[in-house]
């Protein structure tokens, strides 16, 4: 296959930065979309010149480091995926590629595609936990949790922090990824003695890091590699309505 | 020098009290007076991180990541295994303690593996605790499955992601304790060397890969809870990041390396398709509950898999191992499988794999079922492979996974470098020549959570009289100084070949060499050939940028220089230890039936290396059996 590449360079948080194009030659449609990259990093190698910066790790869809923007979507053409997880087998041989880092204003630019996420950190060390230390757990089987409790529980828990959601968001809001970990942890019986307080801190902090409000657009839905449900948002709009009213 | 593993006297099940019993203590207003290092933090490094800080004692934290939350403890799927028995189908700390010794091969210590399985229960109780979502019954008790190389269900598990939600429990404990202030958390900081002032480890250097800045960190203790090392094959189910850096400074700094050459190839990873794949994805092992592995009885059967008869295939797991069946251990599935491959039996694209077949679950139990035990799973073969395996079976091969080998620890999880511990993967301890799934996040999470919280105390109530090391130490600068020549060292090369070139021809001698299965000229083939590529790759080797900016290319090229040495330790260790057990099958050791052949009179130790300037010495650890006594290792 032979691809334009056409990527976002920018040598820092400070430069403007600017699409460069590079012509591809070589690929094959079994290689992943990363792969792809590499392959021109080795040739850029080979050129002596600086390769292109981009996040990845686990290479498997889970660790949710790997984040670009392609053709103008959050992981590339499909739904509820990783950019680890697409293949050149989803384009055409000629196609040009834009590949860009997320955008958004609580995500600077490092430099190239990857960008600062540690927002979404500040965010989880405001109360995204259960306050019980190491050696104080009761017996496991003394907490009852109905499998439907557990299941709906596991389905927020299931975000794997890649800020597709905010990418894809024209306010680009982090209102699914935060409501999501409100509803893993408030919706089971260990987490409850702290909602209140989780909820509260947790909103606040989301919206001192320069996100957007909820664009009830769903698009982070579409894009969530995991298919978090935008019902989740709803769900902390509520509790969080109880909570200031009703403290 | 004598390696004292430092077990516990007493009876097998009296060893951990007996050893808290004895164990010196601190009190809380002095532990903040004390400070650690942890590097690392997946379940081993947030665990222990988090729980030395509920403590009191003053943390530092480091990730090379950009967040915590990537750890590769993140990519388990299947499950923790713990000895609760919930199904009643009589499980006991003792089963347990006995299933993953055989498991290894009786290559690791009674002592270490039966506190492993003392604790397994009451690490369940801590993850719920932290409210991880475990899978459930109607009835709301914890639901259980079935891991290789055992006849109970013991195993909890988060659908497919168990790794991950446990992960994430650790990381939420680490983030409050970083909110409380009590642990500093470095991100995007990589360790690049450690300090060692007066044979006490006493600090790192770290490299903060966002800019280049080389930092100097100073601590009482340092914890190492980097993973494993299975990237030295180039494409094994780990992440692109994982590295043997940091255990392999640690080595040349003093701490022995033990039984290197153990490293488990897991059985069920997707296939290999091309020469510029990068990454070889796992496969839950927990898809063996359920379903069945098979090829063709005919050579290259050119059929599709669902035109081929039941009567023209070979369901080679359950004929060689009626009693286990597909439930069979990781190596010794993994070997089998290679040898009908080799044999010519295998099937797909590159002929490199073997059928992982649903039909009959799906017949028996209902798509409904095996989707809501395996939905994710399944989900994550089509976007690899664009494969449906609802439909047809899941094409699956052999690939590098974990590593039993790591630095030398003794009972306390201290190294042969006072002061430096190593926790989780990157130690080697108990799963001696091979792990059973399900107990690689057991024993991550034991380690940081319950057994390090427990032993540093004992370490750290001696330091506190002595005068403390601070970073202007010259020990430091030094270590600075070392790294800085280093990097430039690399980047000066300024040679014709890209680090991912080398990594290659590195990856294809150790997978050829030092894998499934290994022989004496072979071995001495690879170390020869090694050699030479380590010589290539500083004489052409080309990195781009800078060493004072973010640069990836960098990063890859010191790891790589790093894994070049381990390469050749590993293969040494495979070529000295002249027996088969476990994963560590040499050709010349075997049965007439194929099976791996120990020799327990000669090589009943575990074996652990030092440095000695990269001619290795071997020092030898032997492995004492008082309260059961080693069988043939038979699954039969």
């Amino acid at each position: 296959m032979r691809i334009t590449f056409k990527i976002w360079r920018q040598n820092g948080p400070d430069d403007r930065g600017e699409f460069r194009n590079y012509k591809v030659d070589g690929l094959t449609q079994d290689m992943s979309f990363l792969e792809a990259l590499d392959h021109l990093n080795e040739s850029l190698v080979l050129q002596k010149k600086e390769v292109i910066s981009f996040e990845h790790d686990c290479r498997e869809g889970i660790c949710g480091q790997c984040g670009i923007f392609i053709n103008g979507r959050a992981h590339g053409p499909h739904d509820r995926t990783t950019t680890c997880q697409l293949h050149m087998r989803s384009f055409n041989d000629g196609d040009t590629i834009t590949v860009e880092p997320w955008r958004a204003k609580a995500f600077p630019v490092i430099k190239d595609l990857i960008v600062d996420r540690s927002a979404f950190d500040r965010i989880m060390i405001e109360g995204a936990f259960i306050s019980a230390k190491t050696g104080t757990a009761p017996e496991a089987n003394s907490i009852l949790i109905p499998k439907d409790e557990a299941d709906k529980a596991m389905d927020a828990a299931a975000c794997i922090g890649c800020g597709a959601c905010v990418a894809a968001c024209k306010n680009a809001s982090a209102s699914l990824f935060t409501a999501a970990k409100i509803n893993h942890l408030n919706s089971l019986p260990q987490g409850k003695p702290e909602q209140q307080m989780r909820i509260s801190r947790i909103v606040k902090q989301m919206e001192s890091e320069g996100f957007g409000g909820c664009s009830f657009s769903g698009a982070c839905e579409v894009e969530c590699p995991e298919g978090i449900s935008i019902a989740n948002i709803a769900e902390m709009h509520n509790q969080y309505i109880k909570t200031q009213l009703f403290g | 020098m004598m390696l004292d593993s430092k077990i516990p006297e007493g009876r097998l099940e009296d060893k951990w009290k007996n050893y808290q019993a004895g164990a010196r203590l601190i009190n809380p207003a002095n532990k903040k007076k004390l400070s650690v290092i942890v590097v690392g933090t997946g379940l081993a490094g947030a665990g222990a991180a988090s729980t030395l800080a509920e403590l009191g004692y003053d943390i530092k934290c480091f990730c090379y990541q950009d967040s915590p939350r990537r750890a590769h403890s993140v990519a388990a799927q299947g499950g923790i295994n713990a000895a609760k028995n919930y199904q009643h189908d009589g499980d006991s700390v003792w089963r347990m303690f006995y299933d993953t010794l055989k498991g290894g091969d009786f290559r690791a210590r009674e002592a270490n593996v039966y506190r492993l399985a003392e604790l397994s229960a009451p690490l369940i109780d801590h993850y719920v605790q932290q409210g991880v979502p475990f899978a459930r019954e109607y009835g709301g008790v914890l639901a259980n499955r079935s891991f290789g190389g055992v006849q109970v269900q013991r195993t909890f598990y988060a659908r497919g992601q168990t790794g991950q939600q446990l992960l994430l429990a650790a990381y939420a404990q680490l983030n409050k304790m970083i909110g409380a202030k009590k642990v500093k958390m470095y991100t995007r900081h990589e360790m690049i060397d450690l300090v060692v002032v007066e044979g006490k480890a006493k600090g790192i250097i770290a490299r903060d890969l966002k800019g280049g800045e080389l930092k100097s960190f100073a601590a009482d203790a340092v914890v190492l809870a980097t993973g494993g090392y299975s990237r030295v094959f180039r494409l094994s189910t780990l992440a692109i990041g994982c590295n043997g850096s940091a255990i392999w400074k640690a080595h040349k700094k003093g701490a022995h390396f033990a039984a290197p050459s153990f490293t488990q190839i897991h059985p069920t990873a997707l296939p290999q398709t091309s020469k510029s794949q990068s990454k070889l994805t796992l496969m839950s092992e927990s898809l063996r509950n359920d379903g069945r592995i098979w090829v063709p009885l005919k050579k290259e059967d050119p059929r599709p898999p669902a035109e081929i008869p039941e009567n023209e295939r070979d369901y080679y797991l359950e004929r060689r191992y009626p009693t286990f069946g597909n439930l069979a251990p990781r190596d010794i599935a993994s070997r089998a499988a290679k040898e009908r491959i080799d044999a010519g039996f295998g099937v797909g694209k590159m002929k490199n794999a073997v059928y992982l077949d649903f039909k009959h679950a799906i017949e028996k139990q209902g798509l409904e079922t095996i989707r809501d035990r395996y939905g994710n799973l399944f989900r994550m073969y089509e976007k690899i492979t664009g494969i449906n395996a609802y439909q047809s079976p899941m094409e699956i091969s052999p690939a590098a996974h974990f590593s039993m080998g790591g630095l030398w620890v003794d009972y306390e999880l201290m190294t042969t470098v006072e002061g430096l511990y190593a926790i989780g993967e990157c130690n080697f301890s108990d799963h001696g020549a091979n792990r059973l799934g399900a107990n690689s996040l057991l024993q991550a999470s034991v380690d940081g959570y319950f057994i390090l919280p427990n032993t540093i105390n004992n370490y750290l109530a001696k330091v506190i009289k002595d005068e403390k090391v601070s970073e202007n130490h010259p020990a430091f600068n030094e270590a600075l100084e070392g790294v800085r020549r280093h990097l430039d060292q690399l980047i000066n090369v300024k040679g014709n070949k890209t680090v991912d070139h080398f990594h290659r021809e590195l990856g294809a001698i150790m997978w050829q060499e030092c894998a499934m299965s290994r022989n004496k000229s072979g071995l001495d083939k690879a170390l020869g050939e090694i050699k030479q590529l380590k010589n290539e790759f500083w004489k052409n080797v080309s990195v781009t940028g800078s060493v004072n900016s973010l640069n990836t290319e960098l990063e890859k090229a010191y790891r790589l220089a790093d894994f070049l040495e381990l390469g050749l330790l590993m293969c040494q260790d495979a070529l000295d230890r002249e027996e088969s057990c476990g994963a560590h099958f040499r050709e010349e050791y075997q049965t007439s039936e194929g099976e791996a052949k120990r020799s327990d009179s000669e090589f009943t130790y575990v074996s652990a290396y030092s440095y000695n300037e990269g001619n290795f010495t071997l020092y030898k650890e032997p492995i004492k059996f008082e309260f059961v006594q080693p069988v043939e290792r038979s699954y039969k």
